[in-house]
Order: C-alpha cells, then structure tokens, then sequence
C-alpha cells in the first residue's frame, strides 16, 4: 500500500476546508429546489443539444398527435408524443424552458431595478419626492397586476421583450414599498450621518451606503417575484398576448393544446403546465430558504 | 373620524388621478399614432379618422386628457368599436356573471381554506400542519388556468360528468369555480393558520384554558372568533380581486364575464372597451380599499389617530 505523503495531506485538507467554505454558502438550501433549478438552467443553456428534435419543424416521420412512448402507437424517438403539427413535445418543453427563465429572470430585473431605485430615492431624499413617489406606487397597486399586464401587452403587442417589459412595469410596486420602509431607518443610522458630514453627495451615499444595506431584501423578493412573472408569462402567451408562434414557449403550448384537450390528447396540456409548476415550486422553496437566510434573526435561531 | 375619511377619500382620488394619467399616457406612448394603434393594423382609414376626431387626437395632451376623463365621468366609458354601444352597457351587462363566479369561487375557497387553516394552527407542526403547508405552497405554484384544464381534462373528457364551457345550470359553475377558488383557498389557509396561531398564544385564550372550558368551544368561539376579522377582510378583498382577475379561467370555460369580455376586446383590437374594463377594475379596488380602511378605523380608534 503506498503512503500518502503529509504534504498532499495538508493540501487535501486545505481544499477540502475551502471547498467546505463555499459549500456554506448553500447550507440547508433546500435540495429539491437546488436540482430543479439547476436542471432547468442547464436545459435552456443547451436546449440545442439536449433536445431530440427542431421545436418548430414537424418531425420527419412523425404521426401527428403521436401519444407518449410507453402508450399504444407511441414512439421512442419522440418520447412526450407530437403535437397537432407533428412536433416533437419533449424538444418544444426543452427550448421552452428558455423562455420561461429570460422572462422570468430579466423580468425581475427589470421589477427590481425599478423598485429599488424608486425606493431608495423616496426613502432617503424624503420631503415632496417620497409622497409623489408612494402615491404613485398606491395607483400601480390599485391595479389587479394581471390585467395590468394584459392591457400593457395588448398595447405593445406580442413579442417576448415587451413581455418583459410589461411585467417589470407591473411588479416594481412590491420592491418600492418595502424598500422605501428600509431605507427609512437606514437614513438614521450611523454610517449615514458620517458619511453625510465626511461630505459624500446624495447619490454616492444612496449607491455606496444605502444599496448594499438593502440588497438582501432586494433578492429575497426577487426569488419570490421570479415565479409569479413566470406564471404571468404563461398566462399571456396561453391569451396570444405573448411570445408569437411558432416559438416555442411553455403557456403557448397549453394555448395550442385546448383544441384537442376536448379529445383527450392529455400530454399537450400536461407536460408544459408541470413544467411551470415545478419551476415555480422550485423558486418558491429557495425564496423562502433565502429569506430564512438573509435574516440574522432567523438565521441564530 | 370625519377627518380620517376626508384624508383617505382624498387619497383615493389621488390615487385615481394618477391611475387615469397612467393608462392615458401608455396608451400614447407604446404606439405611434394612438389611432393607428388603437384601430389596429390594417384598419380602414375611416375608422382611424373617426377614432382620431372621437379622441380628439389631434390637440393638445391636456385638452385630450380632459375629453378622456369627460367621457369617464359621464359614466359612458367611450364607445365600443366592436359593438357599436357605450362600454358602460356592456361592462354592466357582464358583470353579474363575474360575481357569481367570484361567489362560487368564495365558497370553494373558504371551505377548503378555512377549516385546513384551523387544524394546522391547532395542530400546529403535527403531519395535519405538514400538508396545509405543502397545500400552500402548491397553490402559489399552480397556475389556476392550468389547473382549469386538468379539471377539464378529468371531469369532462374522461369522466363525462360536467359539461366543458358555458353558463348554463349549476353544473357549469363547478370547475371554474374550483379552478379560480384554488389559488385563493391557500392564501386563506395560510392567513387563516397565522391569525389563528397569534390568537391561541394570547392570554384571554390561556384563561378560558384555565376555567376548564373544552377545548373545543376555546378553539370555535373563542379562538376562531377573534382570529375572524383579518380572514373576513381577506375575503371581501378576494372577492373583488377574483370578478377583475378571472380572464383566464373564464376564457377556458367560456364563461360570459368580464374577463371573457375583455379577452374578446383584446382580440378585436376594441381599446375603448380594454380601456374601460381596466379603468372599472382600479376603481373598483380603491374603493374597496376605502372602504375597508374607513371599516377597520371604525372598529380600531388607534388605527384613526395614528395616521
């Protein structure tokens, strides 16, 4: 048997005791969601090599409607079945997925980054600026954001990007409230004040001092907001307000599948809708690991 | 409290200027020519003409803004270019329809969400708790319109029991409103175990605990009573939300309400009825908004003279 020599020893422990330290970061994250997520990521970066099969073009020799392979008259070469052109279902969900986290990712930024700025300045300059902003946000809340959001894409018309847009428009009032409430106190706080009489303007203190105090807010909401914009998503694309056939997105699918749903073609509408489902289960269960995280009161517990 | 409804009645009307401004100035500002846009491409030149001289387009923004809010306030709503009549006839005609989907909706919602909440918070961390938990979070994660489809799917299609879309006997009601009281029933869950948690650990509880009261009577009439007024403000809040928020689910099932409506006015490009239907739904919140916070200052003093 050979020996292992003390120096590798040391080294192995050393990377050992790092890889340890990053492995922290994730602690008690919930697994489940971890996997899901990192399933999905991995699938939109390499839909074009995982999926089987073009998601626009019907597939050559294909039957149209073609059930799931472990039913009668399925095939292996399109393992989720066909579609009413005769497109393979499992490659559509694959590029789908796409869709899904841009607009669910990017859609948030957009919510964030309106939010936060909204809230940061409102919370800190204070005076006429916070009452004009907070009566704002009140009207954008007194709107039920779903048809909001219908009535902005309506108005855009149906492409992913103005998804995008419509939604961050709708979903920033939650960041403002929330964070305006934050930097409220922030604004009292030491750090501030000294920063004030060291003579920082306005705006480096608001970017310096005050946004990374709220940051942690900002990601927490933003875990949680990703999957209401991916519902929404699917909502508007299921109305044909969203992105445009023939690209493949999951509530464009569902939108598809309605037709033959009434003769019991079940995998059109059940296998994009479990996607949703699972992407924003997954979201759901990190959001509420990371708030759990983010609070130090929670977290000593 | 005269005082405290003047400020908040204010406040709403604030809030409703502001709401009109935003949805007169999207409308200017997605597009090109808001006539163009709002007739839509490949309207004929008339009905371009005729929307720009209705809208009176071609002055100033503020002279538009207020032949907008001239025609709100007349309580026409503007004209349907679909229907040809004013979107007020229209919006009202339907409107009974969504509220007796919302009411459906209600009461799927509250016998589902009610009693769960209770015996989570009863029960708290026990297996009963474990499942509301898991009951909770699926209803966020579970798109209702998808979940319509799946009852479709099962009820209609392979069972044959209920009918798959219209407005008709009792039996049409049941899915959409199983559909859209779904989402709403985790969300009572969730604030139903809260407020009921927040009550069981107070003293009044540990009391009645202590005059040897069944657990029972402690948890209905003492417990649930005073958990009730955040649970039935949820529910009135809900119950709004659901007549404005349904445009999906009624979209599905053909239900004749004012999400199908405004779902048709979107597909025909009919932007004064698009307009109209979410000017209706704003104003419909902040005044139920109002009105629950003119309620809880009534019930609450502090709530009056804090603010």
């Amino acid at each position: 048997m050979a020996t292992i020599p003390a120096v590798s020893i040391a080294n192995i422990a050393r990377v050992a005791g790092a890889l340890r330290q990053r492995a922290k970061l994730l602690q008690g994250a919930p697994l489940l969601a971890v996997f899901i997520l990192t399933v999905l990521v991995v699938a939109a970066i390499f839909a074009d090599l995982l999926a089987p099969h073009h998601p626009e073009i019907p597939v050559k020799g294909a039957k149209i409607l073609a059930p799931p392979f472990w039913m009668e008259g399925g095939s292996a070469s399109t393992p989720l079945g066909t579609d009413y052109q005769g497109r393979d279902v499992l490659s559509r969900i694959i590029f789908g997925t796409r869709v899904s986290l841009i607009v669910g990712i990017t859609g948030t930024l957009v919510a964030g980054s309106i939010g936060a700025i909204l809230g940061i300045t409102a919370g800190y300059l204070g005076k006429w600026f916070d009452q004009v902003i907070m009566r704002v946000t009140d009207a954008w809340m007194a709107m039920p954001a779903l048809i909001f959001a219908i009535f902005l894409a309506a108005m855009l018309g149906p492409s992913m990007w103005n998804i995008v847009i419509a939604l961050g428009v709708v979903y920033w009032t939650n960041y403002a409230r929330l964070i305006r409430g934050e930097v409220l106190s922030l604004r009292e706080r030491e750090f501030v004040k000294l920063a004030e009489v060291a003579g920082a303007s306005k705006l480096r203190i608001m970017v310096r001092h005050i946004l990374p105090n709220v940051m942690s807010t900002i990601m927490v909401l933003a875990s949680l907001t990703v999957g209401v914009v991916i519902i929404a998503e699917a909502a508007l694309s299921f109305l044909g307000l969203g992105v445009p056939p023939p690209q493949p997105a999951w509530g464009l699918m569902l939108a598809e599948a309605r037709a033959t749903l009434i003769v019991g073609k079940w995998w059109l509408t059940v296998f994009p809708g479990l996607c949703i489902v699972l992407v924003v289960l997954a979201s759901q269960l990190f959001g509420d690991w990371l708030r759990v995280r983010m609070d130090p009161q929670l977290r000593n517990r | 409290m005269r005082q405290f409804i003047v400020r908040r009645a204010v406040y709403s009307v604030i809030t409703l200027f502001l709401l009109s401004i935003t949805i007169f100035v999207a409308i200017r500002v997605t597009g090109g020519d808001p006539a163009q846009v709002m007739a839509g491409p490949g309207a004929r030149a008339e009905d371009v003409a005729r929307l720009r001289d209705e809208w009176g387009l071609d002055r100033s923004w503020p002279a538009q803004y207020f032949s907008f809010m001239s025609n709100v306030f007349t309580g026409e709503l503007g004209k349907s270019f679909n229907y040809g009549i004013p979107v007020r006839k229209l919006y009202f005609d339907r409107l009974p329809n969504s509220l007796q989907l919302a009411l459906a909706a209600s009461i799927v919602s509250i016998l589902v969400g009610i009693p769960a909440g209770i015996i989570s918070a009863v029960k708290v961390n026990s297996w009963w708790d474990q499942i509301g938990k898991i009951v909770a979070l699926l209803g966020l994660a579970i798109p209702s319109f998808w979940l319509g489809l799946l009852l479709m799917l099962l009820f209609s299609v392979w069972l044959g029991w209920l009918p798959t879309s219209g407005k008709g006997d009792l039996r049409h009601i049941i899915m959409p409103a199983l559909a859209l009281g779904w989402f709403f029933a985790a969300s009572l869950l969730r604030l139903t175990r809260s407020s009921m948690l927040e009550v069981m650990g107070s003293e009044y509880i540990k009391l009645t605990r202590l005059k040897g009261m069944p657990e029972h009577i402690v948890i209905v009439k003492h417990a649930f009573r005073n958990a009730l007024i955040p649970v039935l403000t949820l529910l009135g809040l809900n119950l709004m939300f659901m007549v404005n928020v349904a445009v999906v689910i009624e979209v599905i099932f053909a239900w004749p309400g004012i999400g199908s409506l405004l779902y048709g006015a979107i597909l025909q490009r009919d932007f004064p009825l698009v307009q109209g239907v979410v000017i209706m739904a704003g104003l419909m919140i902040v005044g139920v908004n109002l009105i629950v916070d003119i309620l809880y200052a009534y019930v609450d003093p502090r709530i009056r003279l804090t603010r």
